[in-house]
């Protein structure tokens, strides 16, 4: 059987697999976003917090990720159901970028241009929505896209508890040393995170504010 | 310091033994003490470091005093709402800090729509601006700042300071960053301006020619200290050895000219 053959053979499970993993990046990125940009803004408010923010976000990226999905399994709320366990700490995974780019790029914003701001009597919430974040969206949007190419490849051990995805061809063909499952995997896998890396990077370059 | 007279407009700035310290203790600004009367230009002299900054950013509470009070209208900066008091206040800075998301018009339009204007009234407005500080609005309202020159960009800082029409403007070096044939056109704007306009200015410069050239009364500074406040002729004929050595620096221009 050659290469093609096995990929045609197995397009409808393939094209399943890939959704699956779609949905495990995606409902990843939005819980990420969620939780990562307000992070990444007090921390850019509040310096004392950089640290104990930052510091959690970079321990959470130092585990190992078979290791935290193993953590993950015995938590009462989540135990049950793979996909949480999975999207959890594909999450924390996740974070770190986000964080430290919304940080940066409100740190980032030109000083003459918040006091200009502080000085015409803006509201701190007003200069926040109305200078900061769309001067800094570009730099967030980089750590958005890091993050996704990041969780792509990361997704694919969340077969390892259950979740599907792309990892469930990779961890089948290494169970029974067969090439062709694992490219079956990790192509469509290496193929979605370019074209991530690619609509991202467009989208930033479109939203850089210097134009 | 040179005793302050009653006559004249009434105060609408007033420094009462205003001082600021850094929270480490280092004092910026020791206790100051100034007014400033409708319609006067008081220029604020010194070398940098000398408390300028610190004393114009106490006026629209950009800082608070840490010593004594600062009065706006009678009314001590601290019982003001800073918002209300910021946007009754111009502030011109040497950067501009102009918006670089915002074209020209969004920029000179934001503190009118900040206070909530009719789309109409910011339009009209903003046109009126443009022609007040001499730029063709057809040409200049959808630019963004990073298409105009720096003489452009800093007349466009003074029209987005002066949008929502306020009686008090601050100008922290704002020609400082011109070529000096620009900045010598722009001052001479800016003395047209004022004699329409009769705002009550503070302007901060480390510019003797600046501050003889646009000043009512010149405040000099140094080391966080008010030295003294001069009529610009009284500036000239100080003998206050600060002041006379400003002075001084002026005439050594002149010197070499003759010596030409």
């Amino acid at each position: 059987m050659n290469g093609m053959g096995f990929f045609s053979q197995h397009a409808g499970e393939i094209l399943q697999a890939t959704l699956e993993h779609v949905w495990l990046v995606g409902a990843t990125m939005l819980l990420a976003i969620a939780i990562g940009v307000p992070l990444g803004i007090l921390v850019a408010r509040r310096p004392w917090l950089s640290k104990p923010i930052l510091g959690g976000a970079n321990i959470a990226e130092t585990v190992p990720s078979l290791a935290l999905l193993g953590f993950l399994l015995p938590a009462p709320w989540l135990g049950e159901r793979a996909d949480r366990i999975a999207i959890t700490a594909l999450t924390l995974y996740a974070l770190l970028p986000i964080i430290r780019n919304t940080a940066a790029g409100i740190t980032g914003v030109d000083p003459a241009v918040r006091e200009a701001a502080r000085g015409m009597g803006m509201t701190s919430r007003q200069i926040l929505l109305q200078v900061e974040l769309p001067l800094s969206l570009s730099t967030v949007l980089a750590g958005i896209r890091v993050a996704t190419v990041l969780t792509i490849g990361v997704a694919t051990i969340a077969a390892a508890v259950g979740a599907g995805g792309l990892g469930e061809f990779i961890f089948r063909g290494l169970a029974m040393v067969n090439n062709q499952l694992i490219l079956a995997g990790a192509i469509p896998a290496a193929a979605l995170a370019l074209l991530a890396d690619f609509c991202l990077s467009v989208l930033e370059r479109r939203l850089r504010p210097a134009r | 310091m040179s005793t302050e007279t009653n006559a004249g407009p009434e105060p609408i700035i007033e420094f009462r033994a205003a001082g600021y310290r850094l929270p480490n203790g280092l004092a910026l600004l020791h206790e100051v003490s100034f007014t400033v009367r409708r319609g006067e230009t008081l220029v604020l002299l010194g070398r940098s470091g000398a408390g300028k900054t610190t004393a114009l950013k106490l006026i629209n509470r950009l800082l608070e005093p840490t010593s004594g009070s600062v009065l706006i209208e009678g009314r001590s900066t601290l019982d003001w709402d800073p918002i209300p008091l910021r946007r009754h206040i111009g502030y011109v800075i040497q950067d501009t800090g102009l918006f670089p998301h915002y074209t020209v018009e969004q920029n000179i339009s934001l503190v009118p729509r900040l206070e909530g204007w009719t789309a109409q009234r910011i339009r009209s407005r903003a046109q009126e601006l443009l022609a007040l500080v001499g730029l063709d609005s057809g040409q200049f309202l959808p630019r963004y700042p990073q298409e105009l020159s720096g003489g452009q960009r800093q007349r466009i800082g003074v029209a987005r300071a002066l949008a929502a029409d306020p009686p008090i403007l601050l100008m922290d070096e704002p020609f400082g960053a011109l070529d000096p044939l620009t900045r010598m056109e722009i001052r001479r704007e800016f003395l047209a301006l004022q004699e329409r306009l009769k705002k009550t200015i503070v302007i901060v410069t480390h510019d003797t020619s600046e501050a003889l050239l646009l000043g009512t009364r010149i405040g000099l500074m140094e080391d966080g200290a008010l030295k003294g406040l001069y009529s610009p002729k009284g500036f000239l004929r100080s003998r206050e050895p600060v002041a006379a050595a400003y002075v001084e620096q002026l005439h050594t221009l002149e010197e070499f000219e003759r010596g030409q």
